[in-house]
Formats: structure tokens, C-alpha cells, sequence
């Protein structure tokens, strides 16, 4: 297999299995979770749930009291690699070439060098929380083996593809099928670890919020 | 077609190349091919005493586009002067001899020149049913390209379905078609890519093997690293605005006009090696990007089978065949869960045991 069929590979069968895989695995979990139910509360509300499960959706968005002074590198740098990769998933522009492809729809996207910089602090601030959780002991002894392999998962894409637009290591031809490949290792896997929280934040938000408003938390 | 052997520059001063414009040929040539300032000199010097290689090419599966590109390259160059001059012993196309005498010359120039000659194919050679797809004389392409291939110094693939099996190869690939380079290989072999290869190239192959008696350094794709090192991308004249994000959306917008970038209209530029965007065609005329046309990455392995020429490199090469299926799949087993888990929830509920309050006295 040359590179140019290694490429053809991941822009074809592989895209097809990685995406087939990514939907298999995200309707079971979500039928999976959002199927349970969960018992009906007979007590008295304290408070009206609904409000309080959206404002629980956007308030943990934010740091709670005194967290940020605590623990900055977990909401700073969690802030900026989550707005990061957004920038970088959804306005490269060959990446909403992907959508278009996909989706059939597009949208205007921003210059290259604009994504590059945000690309180069994304993988900065990446570097720094994975350091963050390997020096700090708390973290350090709270991590599983599913906190530095997901941390791979995103890393490994952003990382690939800023070395693919700079030519550097590989040929651009092999770096972006590999860039690709890492790309579909993360959809593989996204619906089965902890990464699928992209999927189920708010609904859990939501639902803690709407719970605690019942038992008379404060909205 | 056949010279006696002579020099090369008092071929070329036959045609009226002054020697002047001949030094300027070779000191560009040697810039192209990145050698160094004096392998201009030692290039004309080397060029314009030899003695016109004997050259032999054959012609097996291909369209005759790689000897268009040659020969209609824009008269008169000396490009298209050199190859009048060297001594082609055998070329189907441009040969006047024709059946049994073209056969004989092919026999001559190979007995005349045995090990010496340096031997051009182009055309894939096809391997299914044993060769019958494409036979010269009632022999195969590849009983003929053995036999000629030993007595050969070294072999120039000229073109991507000599080189790579190109679009005979394309699938499904029904005539087993090959590359030269998957049929010999004890010989050393210059792949010369593209349909058609750029002309001065394949001048620059052979002044290289003329001046310095070897082949030029080559890319692991067996490419002339000094024509193939970079991508058309990296060259091109339109990069300033893939990198500003303007690209043209159809051919005739407005983008378009403005000769913005044309990846998102399946430009394969960034993945194709080829030096279209610095030498171009036509004597420097133009060039696919520049006459409003992405690129198809001819001179790539496969280039033909690597999704649409219209679709961008980002977006998938061939259709999501199984992600519906998998999307209802994953539907279907998420329901079975859902009831096992009810089911599970259910038999707990049946098997609660209500404490009352003497149990507690117990």
C-alpha cells in the first residue's frame, strides 16, 4: 500500500467503518442511558425541577467558588483546549468541506494561519494539563488508564494534522492519512469512554439539576 | 530515425542552436534539477561531446499521450532538438519502418548497443491471460520487456502507467496491468510520472545520465527528487489564498474569476509531487491551476482510484455505504438493552421482600 492508497483508504473504507462504528456505539449508549428512567418521586417539589436543570446546565460552566484560585489549570486550560478544538473541528475550512460532504451543509470558515494559531495554543495547553495531571499527586492518583489514553484520542489528531499543514516528520501525504486515522481512532472510541460525555453533559446537568431543585437546592 | 553515431552539438548546430543558447540550456537545466552552478558547465561539456545514446522505446499499454507530450512540446526547444538528435532506434510512433523491418531494427539496436542503449517505456504492461491483452508482432509486452530490458543500461518509465500501471491499472484492473518496475528488477529504473510527463524532465534525465553517467537522485516512488520534491501545492501560485481561506466555489464564480484556490473544487495539489507549478506546460505558457483547473495528481501512484477529481481531499473519497445500517443497528441494540434493563428492573421489583415492622423486632 502506497501512501496515496493509505490516504484513499482512511478518505473511504476507513472513514465508512469508523463512522459506522461511531453510530452504532452512540445510539446504543444513548438508548442506553436516556432508556433507564428512573423511579417517579412521589415528595412534594421544594422547587419548580425544570429551572433548575437549565440553569445547572449553564452554572457548571462556570467555576464554582473559589475553584478557579484552586485549581486553575483544570478550568483555565480545560476552557481553552475545549473552545480550541471547536474552532479547529468546525471553521478549518477543510474540515467543513468534510461536513459538506457528509452533512450536506456548510458554513464560511476562517483564514488558515487564524486556525493554525489556535491550533499551536490548543496543543500547548493540552501539554500542560496532561503535565498538570502527571505532577500533581491527586491527579496523578486519581487517573485510570481511560484519562491518558482519551487524553491520546484528542491529542493525537490536533497534534497530526498542525504537522501535516507544516510538512513536518512525514510527507504531507502520509501525515494527513495518518492525521485521518487518528481522526476515526477517536470515533471508534468516543461512544465507549468517558469522551462520550460530549454527548451527555448537558443531559446530566440537566438531570442532577432537576433532581436537586425537587429536594429544595436553591436554583 | 536512426543517426549514425555523431556528437550531440553538431546535431544541434544542424538545427541553428548556437552554442551560446545551448550553455543557457544546460545552466538552467542544472538549476532546475537544484545541482550545483558549475554542473552547468559540466553538463555541456559532457552534452556536447557525446555520442548520441542509443535509445529504444517501447510502446506497450498506453494512449501515445507520453510521445505527444514530447514531441509537441513547443517548437522549436531544445528540449524537443535533443531528442531529435539522440539516436531513438526504435519508436513505433514516429519510426517510418513498420511491421517485420521494425521488429529488425529493434533486434539491431539491441544486438549493436548491448548494455549500453538506455531503454524508454511507456505503457503498463498486462499480466492477465497470459499477456494476450497487448502484443507487438505476436509477442507479449511482457516477453518483449524482458528480453529488452537485459541488454538495457538502465530504463526510464516515462509516464504514470509505466511507471505506476496508471489508468490501465485503474480498477477493477482487467488486464492485470503492471508497472515496469514490478516486472524487472535487476536494472535501474527512473520513474518519470505524469499523463503526460512533463517534457523537460525527461530532458533532464537524460543530460543527467549523459553528464555524470548515472541516474539523478530519486524519491522513494523511484521519481527524480529535483522534479518531484515538492508538491504542486507548496508551488503553487494560488497557496496565498488557501492560506487566506478564499477559495473559488464553482468554476465560474466569482472566486473563480478572481483565481482563488481551487481545493474545494477536488484540487489534488497538496498531494501530488510533480513540478507542473514551477516548470509548466507549453513552453511556459500555462498550467492546469493556472487555466482554472485543480489539479488531478497524475504523476501519483493510483491517482485514478483516489475518489473524485472533483470532490476536495477533505471530504469522503468513496460513499458511507454501512453507516445508516449501523446508526439502526445501534438503535435496535440500544431498545434490547433498554428492555433487558427493565426486564432486570421488573424481577428485582417482583422479588421485594416488604420489611415489616416485626421483622424488625426479630
Amino acid at each position: 500500500m502506497n501512501e496515496l492508497q493509505f490516504l484513499t483508504w482512511v478518505r473511504g473504507p476507513g472513514l465508512n467503518l469508523a463512522i459506522s462504528i461511531f453510530l452504532l456505539g452512540v445510539f446504543v449508549r444513548l438508548f442506553e442511558i436516556y432508556s433507564l428512567g428512573r423511579k417517579k418521586d412521589l415528595s412534594e417539589p421544594r422547587n419548580v425541577g425544570g429551572a433548575s436543570g437549565i440553569n445547572t446546565v449553564f452554572r457548571r460552566s462556570l467555576p464554582a467558588e473559589g475553584m478557579l484560585k484552586k485549581s486553575p489549570i483544570s478550568y483555565i486550560g480545560g476552557y481553552i483546549f475545549h473552545i480550541g478544538l471547536a474552532i479547529i473541528v468546525f471553521l478549518f475550512v477543510p474540515h467543513i468541506k468534510f461536513f459538506q460532504g457528509l452533512l450536506g451543509i456548510s458554513w464560511p470558515g476562517l483564514p488558515s494561519q487564524l486556525v493554525e494559531f489556535v491550533t499551536i495554543v490548543t496543543i500547548v495547553t493540552m501539554l500542560v494539563i496532561l503535565l498538570d495531571r502527571i505532577t500533581n499527586p491527586v491527579k496523578r492518583y486519581l487517573s485510570t488508564f481511560q484519562d491518558w489514553f482519551t487524553w491520546a484520542l484528542t491529542f493525537l489528531p490536533v497534534l497530526t494534522g498542525w504537522l501535516a499543514v507544516r510538512h513536518l516528520l512525514l510527507p504531507y501525504t502520509t501525515m494527513l492519512a495518518v492525521h485521518i486515522l487518528m481522526v476515526e481512532l477517536l470515533l471508534v472510541f468516543l461512544p465507549f469512554t468517558k469522551l462520550f460525555h460530549a454527548f451527555t453533559v448537558f443531559g446530566s446537568r440537566w438531570f442532577n439539576g432537576t433532581v436537586n431543585g425537587h429536594k429544595g437546592v436553591a436554583v | 530515425m536512426r543517426h549514425e553515431d555523431g556528437i550531440l552539438m553538431a546535431g544541434l548546430a544542424q538545427h541553428g542552436v548556437s552554442r551560446r543558447s545551448f550553455m543557457k540550456f544546460c545552466a538552467t537545466l542544472a538549476s532546475v534539477m537544484a545541482l550545483p552552478p558549475a554542473a552547468g558547465l559540466a553538463m555541456a561539456e559532457a552534452m556536447a561531446s557525446a555520442r548520441r545514446p542509443s535509445v529504444i522505446w517501447l510502446p506497450f499499454q498506453e494512449c501515445t499521450g507520453c510521445t505527444e507530450s514530447i514531441t509537441r512540446s513547443h517548437s522549436p526547444t531544445i528540449e524537443s532538438l535533443i531528442f531529435n538528435v539522440i539516436s531513438l532506434d526504435y519508436q513505433e510512433t514516429l519510426m517510418a519502418a513498420a511491421g517485420h523491418q521494425a521488429e529488425e531494427a529493434l533486434q539491431q539496436a539491441i544486438k549493436d548497443n548491448f548494455g549500453k542503449y538506455l531503454l524508454i517505456v511507456d505503457g503498463s504492461i498486462p499480466l492477465g491471460m497470459d499477456g494476450a491483452y497487448s502484443t507487438i508482432g505476436g509477442r507479449s509486452n511482457l516477453e518483449i520487456l524482458k528480453e529488452v530490458a537485459k541488454g538495457a543500461a538502465a530504463i526510464v518509465a516515462m509516464g504514470s502507467c509505466a511507471a505506476y500501471g496508471g489508468i490501465p491499472k485503474a480498477n477493477p484492473n482487467p488486464t492485470g496491468a503492471v508497472s515496469v518496475a514490478d516486472v524487472i528488477k535487476d536494472k535501474p529504473i527512473v520513474n518519470v510520472p505524469g499523463c503526460p510527463p512533463i517534457p523537460v524532465v525527461m530532458t533532464g534525465v537524460l543530460a543527467h545520465y549523459l553528464t555524470f553517467g548515472s541516474l539523478p537522485e530519486l524519491d522513494k516512488l523511484g521519481r527524480p527528487k529535483a522534479f518531484y520534491g515538492e508538491t504542486i501545492h507548496d508551488r503553487c501560485y494560488r497557496r496565498s489564498f488557501y492560506d487566506q481561506g478564499k477559495f473559488a466555489k464553482t468554476f465560474d464564480d466569482e472566486g473563480a474569476r478572481n483565481g482563488w484556490c481551487l481545493f474545494e473544487l477536488g484540487c489534488k495539489g497538496p498531494v501530488t509531487y510533480n513540478a507542473c507549478a514551477t516548470t509548466k506546460w507549453n513552453g511556459g505558457t500555462s498550467w492546469p491551476v493556472e487555466s482554472g483547473h485543480g489539479c488531478l495528481g497524475c504523476s501519483e501512484p493510483d491517482f485514478w482510484d483516489a475518489g473524485s477529481f472533483y470532490k476536495a481531499l477533505s471530504m469522503p473519497a468513496t460513499p458511507l455505504k454501512t453507516v445508516g445500517v449501523a446508526a439502526a443497528a445501534g438503535a435496535a441494540v440500544g431498545v434490547a438493552i433498554s428492555f433487558a434493563n427493565r426486564a432486570k428492573k421488573s424481577a428485582a421489583k417482583a422479588a421485594h421482600e416488604t420489611t415489616t415492622l416485626p421483622d424488625l423486632e426479630k
